[in-house]
């Protein structure tokens, strides 16, 4: 359609909005939406991590330290719902607002406007979880699980859990509308699906995973609130129902949710290790395939983590296999990762240390995972800081690990600056140290036998915890040198970045330039598959 | 509006922000209500409702304006047909979390507190006597003696109202294309009637089951799969309703033509998913 001047409210493409309300809350651009996303999951990310500090100050020391164990719940609790909701899902929705239409030749979202809701709708969701804190009988405590009976013995919070969930399911279901319709629609000529970006790909898998599950999340969160304030029995067995029955349906939201926080740190990963490799990714339909392949499985494993709730025999065993499956596709994944950087001329810029360190520790979360998908051995790790230990490999070291890897990769693209090469490192080496003094002790104790959400605890466990505290507080601390590396590339680093900002790098998206125009491509870019890092599909 | 190029990028919008602000009145406000602050709570819900609807009438009439102008090439009306697209199966996932519900505990939970399987000593120390069964409302028996809606009554003709507004609005939509305005006019319309016709044998549903059957959404699980499933159902056919209202206006206003009028399928899309959704409510809510 021809572009017509002579229409009223005209105002040309290329200049930048004038006005702070006009340029952020009014946006309709993909790197503005983008770059709010990435601040609001970075205040999250400290908001969460303070909540984590209170949990290791407490722990610290046997006994009763600082806080009534009822305050201690709320914090589990938070931590974990700020951590999952504010934090990892939109660092990564945000790195997909920036990365997407760059990466296929596309000039901004599919539906811009709608992108700007669903970016906005987070902090007023955010304001009405935290806020509870305020509330008479303080913020939820039952775990971020939510499980019922427990949960609907909360206070005032309940209402407004359940409707900061809705709030939230609402923002990601409009975020992954519109990621599919980006991807699908918006890709230039040429652009095929075969030769996008691992990281479209991994983006494009979760948008389904988010569309499927974020209203089952809802449904359940639903039939909580109308069995709290309703007098409804989906939850109580004396009408009939069964709080079982709220484990089902929230973990057929809850394991792919999972997926969800760590498929685009896979396809973040694929972009990273090509880069400074020096190779193109070993064997990139592979990788297509293995994460397609591992969102399926994602659907029929969820009993993984009801199995000692009292299932039956043969519906333990159906979930113990297919979660032991899943293993193969994630393997075919970290074979893939190693193998692109075997006999490559490797660099070790600070992008490419945060993601060998994303493929070593990750790797030893998902073992970990293996080991309780038996369920006789499950038994033993079920509820105690084994699985604690666990999880935070995936998602601190995997999940939140491959957002920070690719904020120090494209971040000379979006400021134009480059950052302090050494402060990146003092920032990578304390925390790939101190994340491992406070995450692995935490398998010894859940071997041998200590609860989680447990404010005090058995002298034997004393030294360990001791020592994770010590390495969690050092890990919080070092991410103030991040705050400060952004702070210091964004507005004060005097060293500009080329259009090509790493030499082996690949991609549209290193054709524009650093940092890129207003909107990214207004004409659709002329595809050479030699720019391309999978311009030949052959591979 | 900005025009990029070959690209079609909306200019910046103040109903994104407009619409957050509703929704989270509409929360607090709520949720104040269910926590017993009643004034406040209705007043700050009901201040959120109306930025709400605000919201939709300036943001759709804003769209509805771009595209009269023909801002929309069609690149940007395929990307709002996926939108709608992928919103209807997150609707149907929605759906799906509560039909889990009733399958689960028709076929897991009162059989097993009835004593089947694992069940055994549950039932014979804690519910002595229960005996599993279908309608149910727990061994406990919450609510009392209730007796449920006869399936080949009210929730028959409804099925009949529904499938036949599916129809009226495929006449309606081979209208639009045939370009027979008079009839397109006629078919809508009656798809309308027919909307609202089962919404008012829904309400006199509900008023026949809490003043004569004993049903209500405090009856256990049976109530509460009932209400929860006809009761969400209900609300989508309000919504498709008053979609659909808002369609024979701009049709009576002619911004549809036989190419161009994606609002129009969207809204019937929506329609028939509604109606897909009570067969599967007929049959396992109310006949099986
Ligand atoms: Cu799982």
């Amino acid at each position: 359609m021809a572009h017509d001047a002579a229409l009223p409210h005209d105002d040309h493409a290329h200049a930048d909005p004038k006005g702070f309300i006009h340029r952020w809350v009014m946006s309709t651009n993909h790197k503005d939406i983008g770059t709010m996303y990435l601040v609001f999951s970075l205040t999250m990310f400290f908001i969460g991590g303070l909540f984590a500090m209170g949990i290791r100050a407490e722990l610290f020391k046997p006994g009763m330290q600082l806080m009534q164990p009822y305050f201690f719940n709320e914090l589990t609790t938070m931590h974990a719902l700020v951590m999952i909701f504010g934090a990892i899902m939109p660092g990564f929705v945000g790195l997909a607002n920036w990365m997407i239409p760059m990466q296929i030749g596309a000039p901004d979202m599919a539906l811009p406007r709608m992108n700007n809701l669903s970016f906005w709708i987070l902090p007023f969701a955010f304001v009405l979880l935290l806020s509870t804190f305020f509330l008479p009988g303080g913020a939820p405590a039952a775990g971020w699980t939510m499980y019922p009976p427990l949960v609907l013995q909360g206070g005032d919070d309940v209402a407004f859990m359940v409707f900061s969930i809705h709030l939230m399911g609402i923002s990601s279901i409009m975020g992954a509308i519109n990621i599919i319709a980006t991807i699908l629609n918006m890709r230039a000529p040429g652009m095929d699906l075969l030769k996008m970006p691992l990281f479209c790909w991994s983006w494009l898998i979760t948008a389904f995973l988010l569309l499927a599950v974020m209203p089952v999340l809802a449904g359940a969160v639903t039939m909580l609130l109308t069995d709290k304030f309703f007098g409804t029995s989906f939850f109580n067995a004396g009408g009939g129902g069964d709080p079982v029955l709220y484990q089902h349906v929230f973990w057929f939201f809850g394991h792919p949710e999972v997926y969800i926080m760590i498929l685009p740190a896979f396809g973040l990963i694929s972009e990273i290790i090509p880069t400074f490799a020096r190779k193109p990714i070993f064997g990139y339909k592979a990788m297509v395939y293995a994460i397609a392949c591992i969102a399926f499985l994602s659907f029929i494993v969820w009993s993984h983590h009801m199995f000692t709730v009292g299932l039956p025999i043969g519906s333990e065993l159906f979930f113990m296999y297919a979660t032991m499956l899943i293993a193969v596709p994630t393997g075919v994944k970290v074979f893939n990762w190693v193998t692109t950087m075997w006999r490559g001329s490797m660099t070790f810029e600070t992008p490419m240390l945060w993601a060998i360190a994303f493929v070593i520790l990750f790797t030893i979360g998902g073992f970990s995972g293996v080991m309780m998908a038996l369920v006789p051995a499950d038994f033993q790790y079920n509820q105690t800081y084994f699985i604690v230990a666990h999880f935070h490999y995936v998602l601190v070291t995997g999940a939140a690990f491959a957002i920070i890897a690719a904020v120090y990769y494209w971040l000379p693209k979006w400021s134009g600056h480059m950052y302090s090469e050494f402060w990146g490192k003092v920032h990578f080496w304390n925390s790939a140290i101190w994340v491992n003094v406070l995450f692995f002790p935490q398998h010894f104790l859940g071997l041998a036998g200590m609860p989680r959400r447990i404010p005090d605890y058995n002298v034997a466990f004393a030294d360990f915890n001791m020592v994770s505290s010590i390495g969690g507080f050092l890990f919080g601390a070092t991410q103030l040198v991040f705050v400060g590396v952004i702070i210091h590339c964004v507005f004060f680093s005097k060293v500009r970045a080329p259009a090509k900002v790493w030499e082996g790098a690949h991609g549209l998206e290193w054709t524009l330039s650093s940092p890129p125009p207003h909107h990214s491509f207004v004409t659709p870019p002329v595809i050479d598959n030699s720019v391309l890092a999978h311009g030949d599909v052959m591979h | 509006m900005s025009q990029s190029g070959t690209y079609y990028i909306p200019h910046g919008s103040r109903w994104p922000i407009v619409a957050a602000i509703g929704l989270f009145l509409f929360m607090v406000g709520f949720g104040n209500w269910l926590n017993g602050n009643d004034s406040l709570g209705q007043t700050v819900m009901g201040l959120g409702a109306l930025t709400i609807i605000g919201m939709m009438v300036g943001w759709f009439g804003s769209v509805i304006h771009e595209s009269m102008r023909g801002n929309f090439n069609g690149q940007v009306d395929v990307s709002f047909r996926m939108g709608m697209m992928w919103f209807i199966f997150s609707e149907v996932m929605f759906f799906g979390a509560f039909f889990g519900a009733l399958f689960y505990t028709r076929m897991i939970s009162i059989p097993t507190l009835g004593g089947e399987g694992a069940g055994a000593l549950t039932n014979q120390f804690l519910w002595n006597g229960f005996a599993p069964a279908w309608p149910s409302n727990g061994p406990e028996h919450i609510g009392g003696a209730f007796s449920t809606m006869p399936p080949w009554g009210i929730p028959l003709l409804n099925t009949l109202l529904l499938l036949s507004s599916s129809v009226t609005i495929t006449i309606a939509h081979h209208a639009l294309r045939a370009g027979h305005r008079g009839r397109l006019l006629v078919f809508l319309g009656l798809t309308v009637l027919l909307g609202a016709t089962f919404l008012r044998f829904q309400v006199h549903e509900y008023i026949e089951a809490y003043t004569h059957l004993n049903l209500t959404l405090h009856t256990g699980i049976y109530g509460s799969t009932f209400f929860m499933l006809t009761g969400f159902h209900g609300l989508h056919v309000t919504l498709g309703t008053i979609m659909l209202i808002v369609i024979w206006l701009r049709c009576v206003r002619g911004h549809f033509n036989r190419d161009n009028h994606f609002a129009f399928e969207a809204v019937a899309w929506y329609w028939h998913f509604v109606d897909v959704v009570w067969l599967c409510l007929f049959l396992f809510v109310y006949v099986l």
